[in-house]
């Protein structure tokens, strides 16, 4: 490893891209939409279906508003960041493909303990799941690890491995700072020094307050539904296009809807206007949504549809 | 006779399913061998997270030779079923033997098999092992089919005789078997060949990697003592977290480490749990049971003496425990404002969608425990607030976070709330005992609370028609009952458990209906109020002991012209009927069925404790069983009373007696039941029963007034001598009809006599 010591927080997501990209993934840039985790990335959820083979890694934006505490937590931020691993198939040497990963971030493995302790993956709105670990260092989570089983109801095939490291906890244990609004940005020595509070503490508040008490419930409320219906109307749009007369699903533009969906509803539910009873609800109707998107991908080519086979 | 050494070599497997795996790994292969002909002398699994080994001793070279006469169809059967029989056997046609079997002849084929050797059957068998292996739960990786808890890369199996090692020919979806394994993931990763059993043993402890999970849990152990008591410390023991943390490592390396000082004023409840569920370490503490200082294991050696894990964990911890002084602190700030916020947050809360919410079960309890208390010996003002408090630290953020330290926060928080201290107490208390062997609380108004809890548990479930069956108990009703047998009986308390099953099913109901029949509740509102009763407490008196039907029943038209005398004093008849006949049929069945399953408990509960089913028969056919202490006295002095010469000989006295009253009774019509005079008596052995029968009869009385069934029962031994005497030298049925009348009512004395103490029919021979 040619790797110097990480000093700031881009300095980790520069190391990881580079890693990632020497070990042949396309690094691709956030997904342009608010989405809870690195996962809901069309990259990750839909690429995951179908048989073709598939790699890449990004950092994916990530919030969400009910961990909001208006910049004044050491830990935790209504937006904060993911960066996401895909390989499909999963790899046989890809736990040694990610302990790669921790030491081009500066995580020495003869110094730290690191460890796979069993932690299965669940999204109940994306209806999927699969088997791993979350990875241990020196008793700190700084990974998930997971091999998908399924996604929006249907079994991967082949079997997708997926990496989530969240950024800002493992950043702030390779730069040593027990407050995450304290560690460098950029280059602590750079003209113009930036800290992670500098570049998101005034944010952090706005959107706390927004999430929490301002956003219009019934204007929210109101989006849900519409990305609901969306979603079914472009799903059920018949699969060949009378003005090119080719076939094209509609399966990411739906699925974006589906994305719109989920984020209202973690919306709705920082303003505490959804009950215990009626969470479950909107969970399904999600999922409903998602797994309708993924038997809409598995409809394209990239999802695996030929026209011979058909 | 070779050894067979298997060894799965996968990613880190999940350390809750791993003594499992081991030990399905060595029964189905050692089965697998055995039905297929070999034999071993002894099998051993070994797991660690990465690897499941397993090593077969003294197992055979080869399955031996064996014939099977299979009989097939007679010889005149049609050639197409000979054929196909012939076939089917795998011999040829001609090789068929026609043997005479007495009943005509049939054919026989012969089939000689050949013995296999060991690496063939080895091979057959683990595949099969492999891939039907019973893991909880499995999965598929890369493009492959094959399942395994998580991916699978090598297997190792071999075969060793005197002469060297044979590797067993085994490919499964491409994982080819091998002589090679790995050490520690990071400590010695090189693969290494191995030759057998001990060289793989002794390899792999030079690569790092201690194979026997109960020797790392022993390492673990001594280390972590070792470190404590050189700080002048004490391990809290915690075996579940030492298995647990032995099937995450292959190389354990204690390391101790301090907690800052800032977090040393949580509870050690708090502290305990919060490094045990989120660190997996383990706590040491020190004289004054202080818990101060960590033990966190990990899996390698490093060149700082583990210098850099140490500071991690502390960091991680430091983090963790932050958070948890948080939950403390916004907690301490309700209870010292008096939980107002919590109680008002339970009534939000579900309990079960047809038993309302948390807030009306706490009702409940709370009326119930107020009116058991005089029974345990508890203030019952101090009950009902005990049972009002005890469950409001369920709305607590510590609790949210760890729902194990229910009832430990709540007696912090009572104790922060000013409450009294047996309320505080109480909150800790009430859940126990969970299980056979969890201690019971005894101080009262604590019992008080537990017991209400229980049975409000049990009858609501009951109401609902929730009741266990089988294997099935969602809502641990078992555990409920034993609970309330262990709390009566271990305590001594004289409650009627027919009367608090009846009490407490009409406060369920309450809610049931208030839930599923608002309208009928209106109404007796309505009937409530014509009758003027005007207080709260009047309308709760009234509403907990009328039944739906009796609601019904004062709703009729013709209430409505009684003067309000009238209508109290017929309410008042209403309500004393009910307490007999009870138009609450409902309710009197599921007071009868709740106490049938308390005594279906109970004596599942006694015979564990050696006293024997018929024992306990014969006691449940006697009134009063909804007393269970009387009834566990009444069983143990019986069960002691029948392990005496004189006990077990009186009821064979008595049964004597029983039988030829009976037979009497059936043939003359009548029962014999009194008037037995001495004046009649004809043999001395007669006169000394007469005497003896007098003499006891007192005694008896006197002990059964008092509840002493052993004093009773030795009285009952008394007669043991006169009743043989009178049985050996008295002929009962004598054609003098007076003589045989005055016997037969002299028997029946004794008839009455035993079956005061208990039901000596229900005895077994």
């Amino acid at each position: 490893m040619t790797a110097t010591r990480p000093r700031s927080f881009q300095d980790i997501i520069l190391s990881l891209q580079s890693y990632w990209a020497r070990q042949g993934c396309a690094i691709l840039q956030p997904y342009d939409m608010e989405v809870g985790a690195g996962t809901f990335h069309p990259a990750t959820t839909m690429r995951a279906l179908g048989p073709r083979d598939w790699t890449a890694a990004y950092v994916q934006p990530s919030r969400r508003p009910t961990d909001g505490r208006y910049g004044d937590s050491p830990n935790r931020w209504q937006h904060y960041y993911q960066f996401q691993v895909i390989i499909k198939p999963s790899p046989p040497d890809l736990q040694a493909l990610y302990l790669g990963s921790l030491q081009a971030i500066g995580i020495d493995a003869a110094l730290h303990d690191i460890r796979f302790v069993e932690d299965d993956w669940e999204s109940p709105t994306l209806g999927a799941w699969g088997l791993g670990w979350e990875v241990w260092c020196d008793g700190m989570e700084v990974s998930q690890f997971t091999y998908f089983q399924q996604v929006g109801g249907h079994d991967c095939h082949p079997v997708s491995g997926e990496l989530t490291y969240g950024l800002e906890r493992l950043a702030m244990y390779v730069l040593g700072h027990d407050d995450g609004n304290a560690m460098p940005f950029n280059a602590p020595d750079a003209a113009i020094p930036l800290t992670y509070g500098d570049v998101f503490g005034e944010a952090e508040a706005q959107y706390a307050r927004w999430n929490f008490d301002t956003a219009d419930t019934d204007m929210l409320f109101q989006h849900f539904k519409d990305a609901e219906a969306e979603c079914a109307r472009i799903l059920d749009a018949p699969a060949d296009d009378p003005k090119t007369g080719r076939r094209i699903v509609m399966a990411l533009p739906a699925y974006d809807q589906c994305i719109k969906a989920s984020h209202l509803f973690n919306l709705l539910d920082a303003r505490g206007v959804i009950s215990v009873t009626e969470r479950q609800s909107y969970i399904g109707r999600v999922r409903a949504l998602a797994k309708r998107c993924a038997d809409a991908f598995v409809q394209t080519e990239a999802g695996g549809w030929s026209a011979d086979a058909a | 006779m070779p050894d067979l050494l298997i060894e799965l070599l996968s990613e880190e497997i999940p350390a809750r399913m791993q003594a499992r795996a081991a030990d399905d790994l060595r029964r189905l292969v050692t089965d697998g061998l055995v039905e297929a002909g070999l034999t071993y002398a002894h099998a051993g699994a070994f797991v660690t997270p990465r690897r499941l080994t397993l090593h077969v001793e003294g197992l055979t070279d080869r399955s031996p030779d064996s014939r099977e006469d299979r009989k097939g169809p007679r010889v005149s059967a049609p050639d197409k079923a000979v054929e196909g029989f012939a076939r089917g056997a795998g011999v040829a046609r001609d090789a068929l033997v026609a043997r005479d079997t007495g009943k005509g002849e049939v054919w026989f084929a012969v089939i000689d098999r050949k013995g296999r050797p060991a690496s063939d059957i080895v091979a057959e068998v683990l595949e099969r092992t492999i891939r039907d292996f019973p893991w909880p739960k499995s999965m598929r990786w890369g493009r492959g089919t094959l399942r395994w808890v998580r991916p699978l890369h090598r297997i190792l199996c071999l075969l060793t005789r005197e002469d060297g090692a044979q590797i067993v020919p085994l490919d499964v979806d491409g994982i080819v078997a091998g002589d090679v394994t790995e050490g520690h993931r990071f400590m010695a990763p090189e693969p290494f060949r191995v030759t057998g059993f001990e060289d793989y043993a002794a390899r792999l402890r030079r690569a790092f990697v201690v194979l026997d999970a109960d020797e790392r849990a022993e390492t673990i152990r001594n280390a972590a003592q070792n470190a404590a008591f050189a700080l002048g410390l004490e391990v809290v023991e915690d075996n579940a977290l030492l298995a647990e943390v032995a099937g995450l490592v292959e190389w354990p390396v204690v390391l101790t480490g301090a907690i800052e000082e800032r977090f040393l004023t949580l509870p050690p409840e708090v502290l305990q749990t919060s490094m045990r569920e989120h660190q997996k370490f383990f706590s040491l503490r020190d004289r004054e049971g202080r818990i101060v200082r960590f033990v966190t294991v990990a899996n390698r050696e490093t060149a700082d003496d583990g210098a850099t894990i140490l500071a991690g964990n502390q960091r991680v911890l430091s983090a963790r425990l932050s958070d948890a002084a948080f939950f403390w602190a916004n907690d301490l700030r309700v209870a010292r404002a008096g939980m107002g916020p919590w109680l008002d947050k339970l009534r939000d809360v579900t309990f079960h969608a047809k038993l309302g919410s948390q807030a009306e079960r706490i009702d409940r309890i709370a009326a119930l425990a107020r009116e058991i208390a005089g029974d345990v010996g508890a203030d019952p003002d101090l009950a009902e607030q005990a049972a009002r408090f005890a469950k409001a630290d369920l709305a607590s953020e510590m609790v949210y976070e760890f729902p194990e330290l229910q009832g430990v926060m709540g007696r912090y928080y009572a104790a922060e709330a000013g409450l009294p201290p047996e309320v505080a107490q109480a909150a800790q208390d009430h859940y126990a005992p969970l299980g056979p062997s969890d201690a019971v609380p005894t101080a009262p108004v604590s019992v008080a609370v537990a017991l209400a809890d229980k049975i409000d548990t049990l009858t609501g479930f009951w109401a609902i028609d929730e009741k266990p069956t089988g294997s099935k108990d969602p809502y641990a009703l078992r555990r409920a009952a034993l609970g309330v047998i262990r709390l009566i009986i271990e305590l001594d308390i004289r409650i009627d458990m027919s009367e608090v099953f009846y009490r407490s099913r009409m406060l369920s109901d309450r809610t049931i209906l208030s839930l599923t029949e608002q309208d009928k509740l209106t109404e007796l509102e309505q009937v409530m109020s014509f009758l003027n009763i005007q207080t709260r407490a009047d309308l709760e008196k009234i509403q907990n002991r009328l039944s739906r039907e009796q609601a019904k029943q004062i709703r009729s038209p013709e209430w409505e012209n009684l003067t309000f005398e009238e209508a109290q004093e017929k309410l008042e008849d209403l309500l004393r009927v009910g307490r007999i006949e009870n138009a609450a049929a409902d309710a009197i069945a599921a007071k009868t069925s709740t106490l049938a399953f308390l005594h279906d408990r109970l004596k599942v509960h006694l015979r564990e404790q050696g006293i024997r089913h018929d024992v306990i028969d014969a006691c449940l056919a006697m009134p009063g069983n909804d007393d269970l202490t009387l009834l566990v006295r009444r069983a143990e002095a019986l069960e002691a009373f029948l392990r005496t010469e004189d006990g077990a000989n009186l009821v064979q006295g008595f049964r004597r007696a029983n039988n030829i009253l009976t037979q009497a009774e059936e043939a003359d019509g009548v029962e014999y039941s009194y008037g037995a005079d001495v004046k009649y008596a004809e043999t001395d052995e007669e006169r000394a029963l007469f005497a003896a029968l007098d003499a006891a009869q007192p005694k008896i009385d006197a002990a059964m007034k008092a509840e002493d069934f052993g004093a009773a029962m030795t009285a009952l031994a008394g007669l043991r001598a006169p009743i043989d005497a009178f049985f050996d030298g008295v002929q009962v049925n004598t054609d003098s009809q007076i003589l045989r009348r005055n016997r037969l009512n002299l028997l029946s004395r004794i008839r009455r006599l035993c079956l005061d103490v208990a039901d000596l029919t229900r005895l077994q021979g």
